[in-house]
């Protein structure tokens, strides 16, 4: 198993990543009181989600000190299927002008 | 020779090498998680689908008491992650005492995490949020609202029964540093799922 003998992996890195994990929070809730419009706001919390999951999943679980195909097998599979999710938000417009969730 | 000639148990000898260079117990953990944080997604994009197609989406997140509660809860589970990170390099440098310290404080860490959410929890209902319906919109908010942060709830539930189990497990031998950093894994993962949900649920609905 990947002992954390490894040079790269120190308390001191876990305790930065940690620390820019909290500080993006920070950021999420800045953007959250900005009057951006909704699909900008929605795109810039994504975008700081992605970097802390990022972050979490190659520094606090140490998919980097993995074997590549490992990260091979994960990662791409992974990312595909949530692309292929993204069919449904068409019908969601259609059903945004059709209005029949609206009470 | 084929291998339908080997005799029983000759097989050991020709047993293929983890293709990862990892153990099974920890690639399971891996796959469990990639199969969950599709769950997680499906749950996200189906929230997405119904509020973007909601005209009147609710937006019943005032900073006080819900954000700072909201704030706090991630604080909670971020700590705890790092507490986790303290207690496997304790376990991988067989330092026992350290590493059972800092799991039950993850484990107090996940606990009260579960009592601010289900105190929020109670706060809504009593503001008149139901499953199907609410006193300020769409009356899909509720549903979609309680199954995911309740998804949510049951893995750190979960995770914490989890870690006390692997921990007393631990501390009577049965258990050693591997499986804790198997179960860290799992921890880490609960904490990555809400840095999604706090955006997607709390922080794109707040009272203005």
């Amino acid at each position: 198993m990947s002992a954390p003998t490894n040079t790269r992996d120190n308390l001191k890195t876990d305790i930065t990543v940690y620390f820019v994990i909290l500080a993006l929070f920070g950021v999420q809730i800045a953007l959250a009181y900005q009057n951006a419009d909704g699909a900008q706001l929605l795109a810039r919390m994504l975008a700081v989600a992605l970097i802390q999951a990022a972050l979490g999943v190659m520094y606090f679980m140490h998919l980097r000190d993995e074997q590549r195909n490992l990260r091979l097998a994960l990662i791409p599979a992974t990312i595909f299927v949530m692309l292929m999710m993204n069919m449904i938000w068409s019908d969601s417009f259609r059903l945004l002008h059709m209005r029949p969730l609206l009470k | 020779m084929s291998e339908a000639n080997l005799p029983v148990g000759a097989h050991a000898g020709f047993m293929e090498a983890s293709p990862f260079a990892i153990p099974s117990k920890k690639l399971v953990m891996w796959l469990f998680i990639i199969s969950d944080a599709v769950t997680f997604a499906a749950l996200l994009f189906a929230y997405g689908y119904i509020r973007n197609a909601s005209p009147n989406w609710p937006h019943p997140f005032k900073f006080s008491p819900s954000i700072i509660n909201v704030i706090l809860m991630t604080f909670i589970l971020v700590s705890s992650s790092l507490t986790m990170l303290i207690a496997t390099r304790a376990a991988k440098a067989a330092d026992k005492a350290g590493a059972l310290r800092w799991i039950f404080i993850t484990a107090t860490g996940g606990a009260l995490f579960a009592l601010l959410h289900i105190r929020e929890w109670f706060g809504l209902i009593k503001e008149g949020l139901k499953l199907f319906e609410n006193p300020w919109g769409s009356p899909m908010f509720g549903a979609s609202f309680f199954t995911i942060t309740g998804l949510h709830l049951t893995h750190v539930i979960g995770g914490v029964i989890a870690l006390t189990v692997v921990a007393l497990g631990y501390k009577r031998g049965r258990y050693n540093a591997d499986d804790i950093e198997i179960w860290s894994l799992y921890w880490h993962f609960v904490d990555l799922v809400w840095m999604f949900v706090v955006p997607m649920v709390y922080l794109l609905n707040v009272a203005r």
